[in-house]
């Protein structure tokens, strides 16, 4: 397998904390890849370097071979990373349509001439955007929610609209931070289904932060963990599972 | 489907009649002075729909918006009065004053992109006082806008040799100076609210909503947010920048007093009263309030007629009125007016504060 991303030596700091030190990691096109730690580790801070809305302090991240740090949001939107936020982010007085249909604005083009004017070429723009977002909303299973507002959903279904409107910009590397936050067990497996089978249909990677041990054991192909913004282990979660620093650092001596 | 489309045709056929014999009843029933109202209330129509592009649809607090509105009278002013004996023709001098106007809204936009809310506020608050007091002081070293006396003797609108401040007889009518700047500002405000309804529904109305709703979550969604709040605030300066130059040449005689902060706080007013974002509530606050304060000034003669003597001052009673209706209006009706459909649903279901 190629490699799609790669961290060499990402630090961030705030102030005199140090919230990533030198993490290095490589992700390869097709993987599940989990990134787990305890809370304060960096995982979130990570996500934010990743995606623009930090820049790193130094280091290099390399997406499919081409430079993406210090690139602003929407550009590296662009180039093929999408992501959700942990606490979620919907634009809640919107409908759950028009919050995907924001997530096709990177792959779109009309401008203002063409909105005012409203030509052959905007209107079926409007049109495959619209065809887009529904077929989106129905592939993560809230397609009848789709007149309604994104801050009425429930929070389920709420975690699955941000994954439908990552999804509408054609993402390549998919970034979830903590999915299955907040849901119970069976909403918890039926999300996991889901994440694998939107990996295979639309070929994404995927990179996942998530608190739940247990799922990410089952869901993952290779996993790294953090811990004081340092990586401690990048490896299978059958390894990692039985890593020692891990243990002390994360699982608890029980867990093994 | 067809039905519909039906019932919008013969609904917008009634409005265009309506609103075209609108002036002529006023001018019958109430008297010259209500078509002048009237022309205000359009004037004032356009520049909240401008300002509706930046607060209602992109979420923008700008509290100095009345600053673009300056900007285009005082091009319109320059360019078309015995100041430096310029007479441009019209359709040179309006774009060219919403053009200047757009580019101040770059300029205002630039420094303000990572400020929001009432940090936002307070800065274009100030750049609207920086233009008001700039214009007021720009007669020396060199004379420009002859400073607090203002500009007089402008131009009328006019096109070509046809001036609108002289009376025309059309078809066996005589159509007043009033009446014909009403069709006038009609033709631009229906132009004007074309483009705010067709934008709204639009990728870039869509990317307003969104940095309006969560910026950070905006940009993450692949919004350019630099570039497409700068148009917002390019966008609206020029509807901003059209108004005044119509009032110019509507009004003949400007000055830096006519564009001072209770103006702009006027405008926002209008969005916040009609519905903000929703063109048909704005349209209703911008009438609303340029033609209440005025109906209220009879309240003067009224106390004279049946007290025998003015109790209390009209104006101070119309203030106070007006006051009170704010208020009412915050209590009860504290989405707008006439809040766009998703907003209402917003109000009524969720708790969010």
């Amino acid at each position: 397998m190629s490699e799609l991303l790669r961290f060499s030596g990402v630090s961030r700091h705030f102030g005199g904390v140090q919230a990533l030190s030198e993490v290095s990691l490589s992700i390869s096109r097709g993987e599940l890849y989990g990134l787990i730690g305890p809370n304060g580790a960096g995982k979130t801070t990570l996500f934010n370097v990743l995606t623009g809305l930090i820049p790193p302090s130094s280091g290099e991240i390399l997406f499919d071979g081409q430079p993406v740090h210090g690139l602003p949001p929407h550009r590296i939107l662009e180039r093929g990373i999408a992501r959700t936020f942990q606490n979620i982010r919907l634009f809640p007085g919107l409908t759950a349509l028009e919050n995907v249909m924001i997530g096709r604005h990177a792959r779109t083009h009309a401008g203002l001439l063409g909105a005012i004017l409203r030509n052959r070429r905007t209107r079926n723009e409007e049109a495959a955007i619209r065809a887009r977002a529904a077929q989106l909303l129905e592939h993560v299973g809230i397609a009848r929610h789709a007149q309604a507002l994104a801050g009425n959903l429930s929070y389920g279904d709420q975690r699955r609209l941000e994954i439908a409107r990552a999804l509408a910009s054609d993402p390549r590397l998919l970034a979830l931070d903590e999915p299955a936050a907040g849901m119970n067990p069976a909403e918890r497996d039926s999300l996991a289904r889901l994440i694998r089978q939107l990996r295979d249909e639309f070929q994404l990677t995927v990179l996942i932060i998530e608190h739940d041990v247990r799922l990410m054991m089952a869901l993952c192909d290779r996993m790294a963990v953090l811990d004081f913004g340092e990586k401690i282990t990048e490896d299978v979660p059958d390894r990692v599972r039985v890593h020692p620093r891990v243990i002390r650092a994360y699982l608890g001596g029980g867990e093994a | 489907m067809r039905r519909r489309q039906r019932s919008a045709w013969i609904a917008g056929t009634l409005l265009a009649i309506g609103l075209a014999c609108l002036p002529l009843l006023l001018q019958i029933g109430l008297g010259r002075s209500w078509v002048r109202i009237a022309d205000l209330a359009l004037l004032y129509t356009l520049l909240a729909l401008g300002l509706n592009i930046v607060v209602g649809y992109a979420g923008l607090l700008d509290l100095g918006y009345i600053a673009f509105y300056a900007v285009g009278a005082y091009v319109y002013a320059l360019l078309d009065s015995p100041q430096f004996g310029l007479h441009w023709p019209l359709w040179a001098v309006l774009p060219l004053g919403a053009a200047s106007a757009a580019l101040f809204g770059v300029l205002l936009g630039a420094p303000t992109l990572r400020l929001r809310g009432d940090y936002l506020a307070i800065v274009t608050l100030g750049f609207g006082e920086i233009i008001r007091i700039f214009l007021n002081n720009l007669n020396a070293p060199v004379n420009i806008t002859n400073g607090p006396q203002g500009i007089s003797l402008i131009d009328p609108l006019h096109f070509g040799t046809i001036s609108l401040a002289a009376p025309h007889r059309l078809a066996g009518l005589t159509l007043s100076p009033p009446l014909q700047y009403y069709y006038l500002f009609l033709a631009c405000v229906l132009v004007v609210v074309f483009i705010a309804l067709r934008l709204q529904d639009s990728r870039i109305g869509r990317a307003w909503a969104a940095i309006r709703e969560d910026e950070l979550a905006a940009a993450a969604s692949g919004i350019p947010v630099r570039n497409v709040k700068l148009l917002a605030f390019a966008m609206g300066a020029t509807f901003g920048g059209l108004a005044g130059g119509l009032f110019a040449g509507f009004q003949g005689f400007i000055s830096p007093e006519s564009f001072n902060l209770m103006e702009s706080v006027m405008v926002l007013c209008m969005i916040v009263l009609g519905g903000m974002g929703h063109v048909p509530g704005v349209i209703l606050g911008a009438v609303l309030l340029t033609v209440l304060p005025e109906a209220l000034r009879m309240l003067g003669d009224w106390q004279l007629n049946h007290l025998g003597r003015v109790v209390a001052d009209p104006d101070d009673l119309r203030m106070l009125l007006f006051g009170l209706a704010l208020i009412a209006m915050m209590l009860f009706r504290p989405a707008g007016m006439l809040p766009s459909p998703r907003h209402r649903r917003e109000w009524r279901k969720d708790a969010r504060p």
